[in-house]
C-alpha cells in the first residue's frame, strides 16, 4: 500500500456492503426508549472499497503459501488446498451444534473416528478434541491431573514440575490451575537433568510436564528413567505434544511411559494456523484419566454415535464441541496420508531438520551438536562476537525472501535461531535457505550494519515496539481520524 | 527405500538418499537412534490412504448424512446463530495470505493480520462503546470464562456470581475455569444481594431466554460493593440496543459468531472481549497496536506482552496463545460490510420477525409466552405437550424446532428467530404447532 489509511478513511456517509430482504412481515411496537441504543456509528463502505481495502492488506503478509516459514516449534507445514474446502460442505457449514442427535450423526461420526485415531497415533485409550488450541488442552490436562489426585485423597500434590525449556503456555496454565511450578533444568547434553529431577520429584508434586522431543529439538533418550522416577513418586507424566510431527507414525507416546498428551492440530496435523488460530489441541490420554475428560466426548452405542460426558468429568471447557472446522481438515489429512504417509512425514521432516543442522553447523554454533529431531537450534554465539544478535539475522532473512526462524526461544539457548523446515519443503528449497544462512553469516563478518539495519525491503521496517507499550494506541477513533482529514 | 508418493512430500528418493550422504547416516532409522528400541518401529492401525478424489467423495457422503439447514427451516439458536453472512467474508478470509500466517510475531511481513486486528479491535470498541478490545479468545464461554478470572485478579477478591438466566452452558464454562484456580462461583437469583467479597457479577443481555434485563438494577449491585460488573451480549442486538459501554460494563464478552462465522456444528467460532480502558494490563489475549517504523511510517506490532505466556510464564494473565486470529477477521470484514445501516436493519428484522413469530404462536391453544418481559429474537414458549414430541413433528416436516428447555421451565421451547427466517416458514412453524 502506498499509502497507509484504515477503514474510516475510506467510510462514507451513505455507502453500504451489503443487501438485504424487506420486512415482510407486520411491524412490532418498540421495546422502551430506554432499552434502545441512541446511535451507532461503524464504518459505511462499498462491497468494492471492502474487498480492495482487505486485499492490499493481505498482501503485506507472509504465509506458508508465499515460501519457506521455518518458524521453529510452530510446525508451518503446507496445508492441503481441497482440506479448507471440508468446512464449507453445507453437511459441515450449515449443521447447529444443539440440533437432535440423530440429524448429526455424520459429524459425530467424524468426531468419533478422529477421536480414534489420534488414540491410534498417540497409544493412548480416550481422546477428548474439543479443547480449541494447544493451550486449552494443556489447560483440560491438567485440571484433569489435578481431579485425579484429589479423587484419590492425594491432596497435597499442589506442585507441577516443567523444564527450564518448555514453552511459556505450560507454567502458566499450572497458574491457571492452582499449581505452584517447579522447574528442572536441563543438563549440558540438553536433556533432563537427572539430579535435579530427582531432588524436586516428590510426593507434593502431580505431575512432570514434559515436551517431547524437547524445544531444543532433541529426543532425550531417558524418558523411559524419566517415566519410571515420576510414577514411583506417585507423580503423572504429561506431554506437550507440540512436536509431534518428528514421531508420528513411528512412536506412540503412550509407549514411552507418558499418561497423557496433547497434541497440536494446526501444527502436525497440517491445519492451517490463521494468523493466530483457529487450531485445535485434543487431550489424549491413558486409562487412569479418562473418567476426567472435558465433556462432553462422543461415543458410539449400537451404530449411533451419542455425546456424553464423562463420569468425573472435569466439566465444559467451551461452549460447543470444539473447533469443528478445524477437526474435519485433520480428520481429512489422516485419512489422505494412513498410517504409511504419517510415517514418511515423521522421517522427512527429522530427515530435512538434520541436513540443514549439517549444512550450517560450519557457520553457526550448535549449542547441542547431536542428531536432531524435527528442528535444530542454532545460537548467534559466533556472530554476537560481532555485534550481530539472533534478531539481526532473522529479520536479514527477510530481505532474503524468506520467513525467518523462531528466535530467543527456547530461553535457556542465549541468542536462540530455531528452525523447523518440516517435511513439506524440498531439498531444492532448504538449500537455498541453507544458501541464504551462509551469505548472512558472511555478511555478518564483513558488513554487520547491513543486518542491523535489516529489513530492508518489506512492506515496513522495524517497528518502534517500545513506543507502542509506552503510549498503547490500540484502536482507531472516529473524531480523531476527521481531524486528520 | 521406495518411500510412498504423496503431494505434500516433495523430497524424491534421490533427495533424501543425498540428504542422508551429507549427514553421514545410512538410513532415517539412525537418526532416531535416541528413541529406546523397543519403542520405535510401531505398528499403526489406521485406515489406508486415499487419493483427494476418493476422500472428497466420503467426506461429502458424510456431511450429507448430517441434516442441514440450507435444506430446512431452523428456530434453534441458544448461543449458536443464523445469519446472513456476506459472500465477501469468506473470499477474504480464504485469501492464503491471511489464513496460511502464522501468529504475527515477524511483525515486518505480518502487517495485512496485524493491521486487521487493530481493525477488529476498533470496530469492537465502536459496537460495544467499550475502550479496549483484544484480538479475541476461543469462543464466547471462555471469554466469560476468562472474564470472570481477570475480574478476580483484579479486584484481589475470590468469589465469582453469576446471574441464574445466563446460559447454562456458559455457567458450567465458568465453573470450569474459576474452580480450576481454586476460586469460588455461585449462581444467584435476581432478588439475591451481594456482598463485597465479590470479585463481579456476570450478566447476560439478553438472557438465555432472550428477554431483556433490568441492567441498570445489577450494575447497582454490583457499584454497591465496589465489584466489576461484566456483561455477556449479542452482537447482534447492539444494532438496537443499548451497548455495554453505555451501561456501565467494566468487562463485555460476547460470542462472536453471530458476526460472519457459520455454524459449522459450533466452531471455530470467537470470543469477543472488551473492557475498560483502565483494566487493559490484566486483560487476557493478544492486543495490537499502532507504533511507527524506522522511517516514521504507520505500522503495528503485538503490544503490552507482559501480560502474556511466552514473556510472563506463570505470571501470566492466562495461558491463552493461538486463538481465534481468522475469526476476528471475518468478523471485522463483517462489520465493515454491514456498517452501520446494516447492523441496524439486521437487527430490526430480527425483532420484528421474532416478535410476529411469537404473537402468533401465543395466540394458539395450549401455548403461552413465558415471559411477559421486553425481548430481541429469542422467547420461551409453554407447549401444550413435550417439547422434544413438537420437534419430532417439526422434523417430519423440514423444520429444526427450538431448544427443548423443559428440564428448566415446564414444557419450555427456546425460539429463536433471525433475518433469515422468511414469513412464509414461521407462518408453517404456527400451522404446524396448531396441529400439534
Amino acid at each position: 500500500m502506498s499509502k497507509h489509511y484504515l477503514l474510516p478513511d475510506i467510510s462514507k456517509p451513505g455507502k453500504i456492503g451489503y443487501s438485504l430482504p424487506e420486512l415482510d412481515v407486520p411491524p412490532s411496537e418498540l421495546p422502551p426508549e430506554n432499552l434502545l441504543r441512541k446511535e451507532l456509528e461503524l464504518p459505511e463502505v462499498s462491497e468494492c472499497e471492502l474487498v480492495r481495502y482487505f486485499t492490499a492488506l493481505s498482501k503485506m503478509n507472509y504465509g506458508v503459501d508465499t515460501g519457506f516459514y521455518p518458524l521453529g516449534s510452530c510446525t508451518m507445514k503446507y496445508n492441503p488446498k481441497w482440506h479448507e474446502d471440508i468446512p464449507s460442505l453445507p453437511g459441515f457449514a450449515s449443521v447447529h451444534p444443539l440440533q437432535p442427535e440423530e440429524t448429526v450423526q455424520g459429524a459425530l461420526r467424524l468426531m468419533f473416528e478422529l477421536q480414534e485415531y489420534l488414540a491410534e497415533i498417540t497409544g493412548m485409550d480416550a481422546v477428548n478434541v474439543i479443547p480449541m488450541a494447544g493451550a486449552h488442552g494443556e489447560l483440560a490436562s491438567q485440571l484433569m491431573m489435578k481431579a485425579y489426585h484429589q479423587e484419590r485423597g492425594d491432596r497435597d500434590r499442589r506442585k507441577v514440575l516443567l523444564t527450564d525449556s518448555s514453552h511459556g503456555t505450560n507454567p502458566a496454565t499450572s497458574s491457571m490451575c492452582g499449581f505452584e511450578i517447579g522447574v528442572v533444568s536441563t543438563d549440558s547434553e540438553g536433556n533432563v537433568d537427572m539430579k535435579s529431577l530427582n531432588t524436586l520429584m516428590n510426593d507434593k508434586v502431580a505431575a512432570l510436564t514434559l515436551t517431547l522431543p524437547t524445544t531444543l529439538g532433541l529426543f532425550d533418550p531417558h524418558i523411559t528413567e524419566i517415566s519410571e522416577l515420576v510414577h514411583e513418586r506417585g507423580g503423572l507424566l504429561w506431554c506437550d505434544g507440540a512436536n509431534l510431527n518428528s514421531l508420528i507414525g513411528y512412536v506412540k507416546f503412550g509407549d514411552l511411559g507418558f499418561d497423557c498428551v496433547t497434541v497440536n492440530l494446526h501444527k502436525t496435523f497440517s491445519t492451517p494456523h490463521g494468523g493466530g488460530g483457529p487450531g485445535a489441541g485434543p487431550v489424549c490420554t491413558k486409562q487412569k484419566l479418562v473418567e476426567f475428560l472435558p465433556a462432553p466426548l462422543v461415543t458410539k452405542e449400537c451404530g449411533r454415535y451419542k455425546l456424553v460426558a464423562p463420569a468425573k468429568s472435569i466439566g465444559r471447557i467451551g461452549g460447543f464441541y470444539g473447533n469443528f472446522g478445524v477437526l474435519a481438515k485433520a480428520y481429512a489429512y489422516i485419512r489422505s496420508l494412513g498410517a504409511e504417509g504419517l510415517k514418511q512425514v515423521a522421517q522427512d521432516a527429522v530427515l530435512n531438520a538434520n541436513y540443514i543442522k549439517e549444512k550450517l553447523k560450519a557457520h553457526y554454533h550448535l549449542p547441542y551438536d547431536r542428531t536432531c529431531m524435527h528442528e535444530v537450534v542454532f545460537s548467534h554465539k559466533r556472530q554476537a562476537a560481532k555485534g550481530v544478535h539472533a534478531m539481526d539475522i532473522a529479520k536479514r532473512l527477510l530481505d532474503y525472501g524468506l520467513h525467518p526462524s523462531t528466535v530467543h526461544f527456547p530461553l535457556i539457548v542465549d541468542g536462540a535461531l530455531m528452525i523447523e523446515p518440516t517435511e513439506t519443503e524440498s531439498k531444492a528449497t532448504l538449500d537455498e535457505f541453507i544458501q541464504a544462512m551462509i551469505e548472512i553469516a558472511k555478511e555478518a563478518e564483513t558488513n554487520p550494519d547491513i543486518l542491523h539495519s535489516a529489513p530492508h525491503n518489506t512492506p515496513v521496517r522495524r517497528l518502534d515496539s517500545a513506543r507502542a507499550a509506552r503510549q498503547p494506541d490500540l484502536r482507531w477513533e472516529i473524531s480523531e481520524t476527521k481531524i486528520e482529514q | 527405500m521406495n518411500s510412498m508418493l504423496s503431494p505434500y512430500l516433495p523430497n524424491t528418493d534421490a533427495d533424501r538418499r543425498a540428504m542422508l550422504r551429507e549427514i553421514g547416516a545410512t538410513s532415517v532409522d539412525e537418526l532416531f537412534q535416541d528413541v529406546p528400541e523397543k519403542c520405535r518401529h510401531t505398528q499403526f492401525s489406521l485406515p489406508a490412504p486415499l487419493s483427494e478424489l476418493e476422500l472428497r467423495e466420503e467426506l461429502r457422503h458424510l456431511a450429507e448424512s448430517n441434516t442441514n439447514l440450507e435444506d430446512y427451516a431452523c428456530f434453534l439458536g441458544a448461543g449458536s446463530y443464523r445469519h446472513f453472512i456476506p459472500s465477501v467474508v469468506d473470499h477474504i478470509i480464504g485469501r492464503s495470505e491471511f489464513y496460511t500466517a502464522y501468529t504475527p510475531y515477524q511483525a515486518e511481513v505480518s502487517q495485512g493480520t496485524l493491521q486487521s486486528i487493530y481493525e477488529y479491535q476498533s470496530l469492537v470498541c465502536q459496537l460495544t462503546g467499550m475502550e479496549v478490545s483484544n484480538a479475541g479468545m476461543y469462543d464466547g464461554s471462555t471469554a466469560a470464562a476468562e472474564a470472570a478470572v481477570m475480574a478476580c485478579i483484579i479486584s484481589k477478591r475470590d468469589k465469582v456470581a453469576v446471574l441464574n438466566t445466563v446460559n447454562p452452558i456458559y455457567r458450567e464454562v465458568i465453573g470450569t475455569y474459576v474452580e480450576g484456580r481454586d476460586l469460588a462461583v455461585e449462581t444467584i437469583g435476581p432478588d439475591a444481594s451481594l456482598s463485597a467479597d465479590y470479585a463481579c457479577l456476570i450478566v447476560q443481555q439478553p438472557n438465555f431466554f432472550g428477554c431483556l434485563e433490568k441492567i441498570e438494577m445489577y450494575v447497582q449491585k454490583v457499584r454497591d460493593v465496589g465489584a466489576l460488573f461484566i456483561s455477556i451480549f449479542d452482537p447482534i442486538s447492539l444494532g438496537m440496543f443499548r451497548p455495554p459501554g453505555d451501561y456501565g460494563a467494566d468487562i463485555a464478552v460476547a460470542e462472536g459468531q453471530p458476526l460472519g462465522i457459520p455454524l459449522c456444528f459450533g466452531g471455530p467460532y470467537l470470543g469477543v472481549f472488551a473492557c475498560r480502558k483502565e483494566y487493559v494490563r490484566y486483560m487476557p489475549g493478544r492486543l495490537v497496536g499502532k507504533t511507527v517504523d524506522v522511517e516514521g511510517r504507520p505500522g503495528y506490532v503485538m503490544t503490552m506482552v507482559t501480560r502474556e505466556q511466552y514473556i510472563r510464564r506463570e505470571k501470566a494473565i492466562s495461558n491463552i496463545c493461538t486463538s481465534e486470529a481468522l475469526m476476528a477477521l471475518a468478523a471485522g470484514v463483517y462489520l465493515a460490510a454491514v456498517g452501520k445501516r446494516g447492523l441496524r436493519r439486521v437487527a430490526e428484522l430480527c425483532y420484528h420477525k421474532a416478535h410476529y413469530a411469537a404473537r402468533a404462536i401465543s395466540k394458539l391453544k395450549g401455548y403461552s409466552l413465558v415471559f411477559e418481559r421486553p425481548f430481541f429474537k429469542e422467547f420461551v414458549i409453554n407447549c401444550p405437550l413435550a417439547p422434544s414430541k413438537i420437534n419430532e413433528v417439526l422434523l417430519h416436516e423440514r423444520i429444526i424446532g427450538g431448544l427443548d428447555i423443559s428440564h428448566m421451565i415446564d414444557n419450555g421451547m427456546l425460539l429463536c428467530v433471525t433475518e433469515v427466517n422468511t414469513k412464509e416458514e414461521i407462518d408453517r412453524l404456527v400451522e404446524i404447532l396448531a396441529a400439534s
